[in-house]
């Protein structure tokens, strides 16, 4: 039988190396799966290229993994929100480089990554800074930028309900850009609420399907990143 | 009219959004973007609904949950709490960006720095070499949604014109805004450049063209 299954969040990013390209869930704090960020925190794997729509909050979670200086390139559609401080600090001081993505561009390129299709044409950004140097091309009367598919090493995700073959479902909100990662990464890796047997997710709800996904370990209880902000907590 | 605290004349926040939300009609799929759009929400005309699109993975938004109520993982794109309407569904961000540039999302209200004659939409970076670009869904927003609405106040804090000749800030979208609801004035964007549709309340046309950056037909 398939079990994906793995015993700790220590295990599950153990298979994170220096230098790879992850992509990791979530829009803000929610989706963020912050106990496997943690985990790559304690492991201390340097040189990452990190994709996610932001770049963390407070001192915890993704700002935590930056601002212990294991990233070293973000590609991402919002840099900075009231509670970022980690990342601008860092890209004023020149000490990380930033390849700006408008967010539906960035979503788009992560699933053609994923559907193994290289590049595409899409008419956001046309005629602004972030299409400098970008084939434009004229289909129809209108003008549209080309765009590369986007893939990773590794994923970094958080679902609500995982099966021990790997399908999943999120919660509300919360899924964002995690299907979409879940393909385009060469390694999947997801924290579940909830670990439940094959044929316990009805196939019609399944969300992304289990081929998708290498590896799982239940985080029953996840902390809430801005609970731990509020309280003012940092990672480690 | 309800007298604003902080102007004489013209129209306040509140009145901008109202002003706004009666051109959307009924039934259209709406996404507002942070800050004043927001608000168009709360004074939708009388027999109008209106459903709400946020990019971050939500159709049917509803209003904010009362305090305590909270779901911390159900969030609009200002990351902030919301609710679901009946009818309400939930999915991915490259869906999301599906119905927004696949033109699907009748109206869109965003802010802006600056506006120009053409309708070219400047609203997310000064461009100052200190300042951390950042984006988000703005860009594909124009790009997609056929109707553009803006709602800024006429001037910037220190009186220089937002709706200007040609955009001096790096561009959102080239020839994306329909329409402008400023406190002073509601200004179509035509292939003419600027009209000026509706005076708001003790204004006069010639302060609007006086603050007005670009000819005013």
């Amino acid at each position: 039988m398939i079990n994906k299954a793995v015993g700790s969040v220590e295990e599950a990013v153990s298979f994170i190396t220096d230098g790879a390209v992850l992509m990791i869930g979530g829009f803000g704090e929610v989706g963020s799966p912050i106990e496997l960020i943690h985990a790559l925190i304690d492991q201390g794997t340097k040189n990452l290229t990190a994709i996610n729509n932001n770049t963390g909050n407070g001192e915890v979670g993704l700002a935590a993994l930056i601002g212990n200086g294991q990233v070293s390139k973000m590609i991402c559609s919002y840099p900075r929100s009231s509670h970022s401080k980690v990342f601008p600090e860092l890209y004023k001081a020149g000490e990380i480089e930033l390849e700006l993505v408008p967010q539906g561009t960035l979503a788009e390129r992560i699933r053609a990554g994923g559907a193994g299709i290289p590049g595409f044409y899409t008419p956001s950004s046309v005629g602004t800074p972030l299409a400098e140097g970008k084939e434009v091309r004229e289909f129809d009367g209108r003008q549209y930028v080309m765009e590369r598919g986007l893939k990773a090493d590794f994923a970094l995700i958080k679902c609500e309900v995982a099966d021990r073959m790997g399908n999943l479902t999120y919660n509300k909100t919360a899924r964002n850009f995690s299907p979409l990662m879940c393909m385009a990464a060469e390694t999947t890796i997801v924290q579940a609420r909830y670990i439940v047997e094959p044929g316990e997710i009805d196939p019609e709800h399944v969300v992304t399907p289990g081929i998708f996904v290498d590896h799982i370990v239940q985080v029953a209880e996840p902390v809430i990143e801005s609970q731990l902000i509020a309280a003012g907590r940092s990672y480690p | 009219m309800i007298a604003d605290t902080t102007t004489a004349v013209g129209w306040s926040r509140e009145e901008m959004a109202a002003r706004a939300a009666q051109d959307i009609p009924d039934g259209s799929y709406v996404n507002l973007g942070i800050g004043i759009p927001e608000l168009v929400a709360k004074l939708v005309p009388e027999g109008r609904i209106f459903i709400y699109h946020t990019e971050n993975g939500l159709l049917g938004m509803g209003p904010p949950p009362a305090p305590g109520e909270e779901d911390p993982e159900l969030i609009n794109a200002g990351k902030r709490a919301v609710t679901t309407i009946p009818g309400a569904s939930f999915f991915h961000h490259a869906d999301s960006f599906a119905m927004i540039r696949g033109g699907h999302i009748d109206v869109c209200v965003l802010g802006a720095m600056q506006v120009a004659a053409n309708g070219d939409l400047a609203n997310w970076s000064t461009g100052e070499p200190k300042a951390i670009p950042a984006v988000g869904g703005a860009m594909d927003l124009v790009a997609g949604v056929e109707t553009i609405f803006v709602i800024t106040k006429h001037v910037t804090k220190s009186g220089e014109p937002k709706l200007v000749e040609e955009c001096t800030y790096p561009l959102t979208g080239r020839g994306v805004v329909s329409r402008i609801y400023t406190d002073l004035a509601v200004i179509d964007v035509t292939a003419e450049g600027f009209k000026l549709l509706e005076l708001a309340p003790g204004v006069t046309e010639e302060e609007v063209h006086q603050k007005t950056g670009a000819p005013l037909l």
